[in-house]
């Protein structure tokens, strides 16, 4: 089985969120990037338990410049066996999807995974327009995921429950949590990723079909009006007639 | 004319108003674009929200999302949409961006707001630590609106409904079984949310959680550990690796409020945190905080609630 697996760069949780150049583009001074959780700890090790228990092979895609190769490294000493860069700065979504669709052209994927959204830009775009693009059935927001065969069986969320799904293989499927456990890199593993093949390909001409034109972080909060534990009812009436919520 | 995709499997949700709502208020008349065979009648009420025609295929189950942007492809193009609007619910985030390559048409995902003056619409970006404004450099438009973004609105008015048939194919995906929980309420959209953390101390103690839930009317959540080591269900988790949430009222019990935590509900609009220590971090993100014991102020708390519910009655 061939799986490609899409990752993304995504700044790390506990990093601080700033603006600069007139607020048109985020602040990346002092920033670690990791690889985009979902991508990392469900659609990755996902992929990498399905070769191991199947046979095939696992290959990470992303668009970005060299700036990117560490994020890439380490998925690469989680397990992948090889990766491929799409050399452009990704500007949006579509671009990046129309990147990954030119380039998985043809190349026999079964299965084509991603994160159910990156923890930047939050979009969960990326998986439909490579969907689309390839013409291939989506399964969104998968919890499992199984292969037998050429049949692909999925859990995945539904507007207030769960469902249980089957599709014929190639597929794309996006991976939320459920599907696997983050797996952490040993030594073994660090060392391998430094010689795997790290595939640098030229973008397709192709333009973006949105931009950013600003950013702004949300009004401060005013400090909090701390309530005696031993009186609810003035917590609940000020629900009712202060905050109007209940 | 705009155009507004809403799923009428299970009726009209409130995300369908929001969605038909939103779309008026951007001016221009409103068509919808339906799956399922909702009754008539029922989707004729969507006038009151502004629509002037429904369109619905009743061919189309709703499962696969690759019908469902052959759908809203052909209803754009019989209408001439400029915008298309979906909610930013399940099937949306399945079916917007198959369109936007369909139609080489922008997408505004996640969208919070109307769009400004300069033409641009607000997103929440990094899991709700900040605010985008994203521009769409194409002819049409498509934005997907973030549940509880915006209040459903009755502006009076007539609607139609008409039957149609896009063509949209057969379903690649096979349905094998559905679990709904009874009368849960799905947390995206609720407007209430009752949500605790490693604070209650094991999954025995949830029952005054859901209590003060059901006299609130409102859905449970949960923090990440508490999903991690299987106390709750995953798709309880919020946060920033969970789900982003944005309800009138989020209270918080025995939760820290880590920086991963307050990413995916800083957009609720009002916040209480009961917790033990004055110190914990959640306090600085809340707008009502107790002091105290969860195992203690939760059934006072559900008690009070259900007092004030029987002296409003
Ligand atoms: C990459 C990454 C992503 C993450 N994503 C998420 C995410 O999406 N969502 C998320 O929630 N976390 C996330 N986390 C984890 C996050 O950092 C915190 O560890 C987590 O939110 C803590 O959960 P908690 O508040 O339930 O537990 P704790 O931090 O253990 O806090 C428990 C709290 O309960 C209080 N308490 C104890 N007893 C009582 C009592 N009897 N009554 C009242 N209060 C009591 C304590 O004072 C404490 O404040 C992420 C972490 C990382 C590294």
């Amino acid at each position: 089985m061939n799986i490609l697996v899409c990752i993304s760069k995504a700044p790390d949780t506990t990093s601080k969120i700033a603006f600069t150049n007139g607020n048109t583009q985020f602040d990346e001074n002092g920033v670690q990037y990791i690889v985009n959780p979902y991508d990392e700890w469900y659609a990755l090790v996902r992929a990498l338990e399905l070769k191991e228990a199947q046979g095939g092979n696992v290959t990470i895609i992303t668009v970005g410049t060299t700036a990117d190769d560490a994020v890439i490294r380490k998925a690469l000493a989680i397990g992948a066996d090889d990766a491929v860069r799409i050399d452009a700065p990704a500007s949006d979504a579509y671009f990046v999807a129309m990147q990954i669709a030119e380039y998985a052209k043809g190349k026999g994927f079964d299965l084509i995974l991603t994160g159910k959204e990156t923890i930047d830009y939050n979009g969960s775009q990326v998986a439909g327009m490579l969907a689309e693009a390839l013409e291939l059935p989506y399964i969104a927001i998968a919890t499992k995921l199984d292969v037998a065969g050429s049949t692909i069986s999925c859990e995945r969320e539904i507007v207030g429950g769960m469902q249980e799904v089957e599709v014929q293989a190639p597929a794309v499927i996006s991976c939320a949590k459920g599907m696997a456990e983050q797996r952490i890199p040993n030594m073994r593993g660090i060392m391998a990723a430094r010689t795997k093949p790290l595939n640098v390909v030229a973008p397709a001409a192709l333009d973006a079909l949105t931009t950013y034109s600003t950013y702004s972080m949300p009004a401060a909060k005013s400090s909090v009006q701390l309530i005696d534990p031993n009186n609810l009812d003035e917590l609940v009436a000020l629900l009712h007639n202060e905050a109007k919520v209940i | 004319m705009n155009l507004v995709y809403i799923n009428s499997a299970n009726g009209l949700s409130k995300a369908a108003l929001e969605t038909v709502t939103y779309a008026k208020k951007l001016g221009a008349d409103v068509a919808v674009v339906t799956n399922a065979n909702a009754a008539a009648e029922q989707l004729a009420t969507l006038g009151a929200y502004g629509a002037s025609v429904v369109l619905q295929d009743a061919n189309i189950d709703g499962q696969d999302p690759s019908q469902l942007v052959k759908l809203v492809a052909a209803a754009a193009a019989k209408v001439g949409a400029s915008n298309i609007i979906f909610s930013h619910d399940l099937i949306g985030k399945a079916v917007a961006p198959r369109l936007s390559v369909r139609l080489k048409a922008g997408l505004v995902a996640g969208a919070v707001a109307l769009p400004e003056a300069d033409g641009s619409t607000k997103v929440n970006v990094f899991s709700g630590k900040a605010f985008g404004y994203v521009k769409v450099n194409t002819a049409v438009r498509i934005i997907s609106l973030l549940p509880n973004s915006i209040q459903p609105e009755q502006t009076g008015g007539n609607c139609s409904t008409e039957a149609f048939d896009s063509q949209a194919g057969s379903s690649a995906i096979s349905v094998k079984a559905t679990k709904k929980p009874e009368g849960a309420i799905p947390l995206p959209e609720a407007e209430l949310v009752v949500s605790a953390g490693r604070g209650l101390k094991g999954p025995e103690n949830w029952g005054m959680v859901e209590d003060l839930a059901a006299a609130l009317g409102a859905a449970t959540a949960c923090s990440r550990p508490v999903a991690d080591i299987g106390w709750r269900p995953h798709h309880e988790h919020v946060g920033q690796t969970g789900v982003a949430i944005r309800p009138n009222l989020y209270i918080a019990a025995g939760i820290s409020g880590a920086i991963q935590h307050l990413a995916g509900v800083n957009g609720s609009k009002v916040i209480v945190v009961i917790n033990t220590d004055a110190e914990a971090p959640f306090f600085k993100a809340a707008d009502y905080g107790i002091v105290g014991d969860a195992f203690e102020v939760l059934p006072r708390f559900t008690e009070a609630v259900k007092r004030f519910r029987a002296a409003q009655h």
